[in-house]
């Protein structure tokens, strides 16, 4: 079932195109990569359909409302509720302890003190990170703030994960380690991922591939002007 | 890419324990679960021109019955024959001699637009659906140490070629664009 939907989404930055007409669809459960070279729109994308860019034109719906539409104060409940966002820094809050970064959405949402904490003790466990439960992020490296970034995300068991390059900053191990367990929490809890990456070997980790090129999905799946003899293209 | 030894791979696997013919096809399968599979006559074979070198003797009493009822056990000069593998370096890739390499070399100076365009998307195509498929198996809760580093060892190389691919394309285009502005 379609969960997730962009119709002739567009966006431009100033005069700079970012997205030409994107159509795209993402069900539910479905952990979907976008990829392609760098400046083709991946992000812009990602940020209108987590709903936190306006689209110039064309929609973009939520299990079959449109949101694009909708006020800034609605879009960012959703993404409060329903949606969960990570990006390549994790963007923890710097005076903040792990286990209090973690907790942060669910308080915002009305959860209690306690069962915040026990909630965001058991996040921070499934990602591995639990004895950093109270240090704060400048004592930790970048991989353990990754994971907690990452707990932080799923915390509030989101419908939909948003992801742009989570693991862009970590090595190689290290990122293949949070990503495997990203992925596999995912599934088991039928949480609908859009992953942004520029490496194939991180695309990899999904169910199917979205290739974007100068702003619009490029269904050729190569994501490139294609520079044949004969100056055709 | 050059012929793995299997000599030196079956002495490796003895350097745990003299083991039978079987046992070390085995060995081998599981050890390397993404290389080719071991035939067993290959494994005899191999094993009967250590013998031979006297790189393997047959541990203790040899029964009735050929080849596949002796178990074979690394002698001293095998040891030091393994020693003296290991210690090798291995020449890092003195040729580029890939089958990919040269289509894709072929395919962007060959004037079909259209048929080059269809190689080069399935190519890549099947490059991402293999990387994915591995990316599945070593992720699965079951794999072992084994399954993992042989598809990690399979991933990086299949990386290395799309990534080289999308360069090789973007290089051509910048190319192309100047010549043909
Ligand atoms: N805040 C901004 N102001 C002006 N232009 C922007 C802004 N953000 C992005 N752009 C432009 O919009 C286009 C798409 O950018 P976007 O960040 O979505 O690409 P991307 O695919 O995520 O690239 P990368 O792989 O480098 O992260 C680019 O041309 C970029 O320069
Ligand atoms: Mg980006």
């Amino acid at each position: 079932m379609t969960q997730l939907q962009a119709r002739g989404v567009v966006k431009a930055y100033g005069p700079t195109p970012a997205l030409r007409g994107v159509n795209l669809e993402v069900g539910e459960g479905e952990i979907v990569s976008v990829t392609g070279p760098s400046g083709c729109g991946k992000s812009t994308l990602l940020h209108c359909l987590a709903g936190i860019l306006r689209p110039d034109a064309g929609q973009v719906t939520w299990r079959g409302q449109r949101i694009d539409g909708w006020s800034e104060a609605a879009r960012s409940k959703l993404r409060r509720t329903e949606f969960g966002v990570l990006f390549q820094f994790g963007q923890l809050v710097a005076e903040l302890t792990a286990a209090e970064n973690v907790a942060l959405p669910l308080l915002l949402a009305g959860t209690g003190r306690r069962e915040a904490r026990t909630a965001a003790l058991a996040w921070l466990d499934r990602f591995g990170v639990v004895e950093l439960a109270d240090v704060r992020p400048g004592e930790m490296s970048g991989g353990q703030q990754q994971r907690c970034a990452t707990a932080r995300a799923l915390v509030t068991e989101p419908q939909v994960l948003f992801a742009d390059e989570p693991t862009g900053a970590l090595d190689t191990l290290t990122g293949e380690q949070v990503l495997t367990q990203l992925v596999r929490l995912a599934r088991e809890q039928h949480t609908t991922v859009v992953l942004v990456t520029h490496e194939p070997r991180i695309a990899a980790y999904a169910d199917r591939e979205v290739i974007l090129r100068d702003g619009a999905v490029d269904h050729s799946g190569l994501g490139l002007d294609l520079p044949l003899a004969g100056g055709q293209r | 890419m050059a012929r793995v030894s299997t000599s030196h791979v079956l002495l490796g696997l003895l350097a745990a324990g003299s083991r039978h013919g079987y046992e070390l096809k085995r060995a081998h399968d599981e050890r390397l679960p993404r290389a080719r599979p071991l035939a067993f006559g290959q494994v005899y074979a191999t094993l009967g021109r250590l013998r031979r070198d006297g790189l393997v003797a047959p541990a203790g009493q040899e029964r009735e019955g050929g080849p596949d009822r002796t178990a074979y056990t690394l002698t001293g000069e095998g040891r030091a024959a393994l020693d003296r593998w290991l210690a090798e370096v291995e020449p890092p890739m003195p040729y580029v001699s890939s089958t990919l390499f040269a289509k894709v070399v072929v395919a962007l100076l060959v004037a079909d637009v259209d048929r080059a365009r269809d190689y080069l998307v399935a190519q890549r195509r099947a490059h991402a659906d293999r990387l994915r498929e591995l990316t599945a198996a070593k992720t699965a809760p079951a794999a072992t140490v084994d399954d993992v580093v042989a598809a990690d060892f399979a991933i990086a190389h299949l990386d290395a070629d799309l990534r080289w691919l999308h360069t090789t394309l973007d290089r051509v285009a910048d190319w192309h664009r100047e010549v043909h502005p």
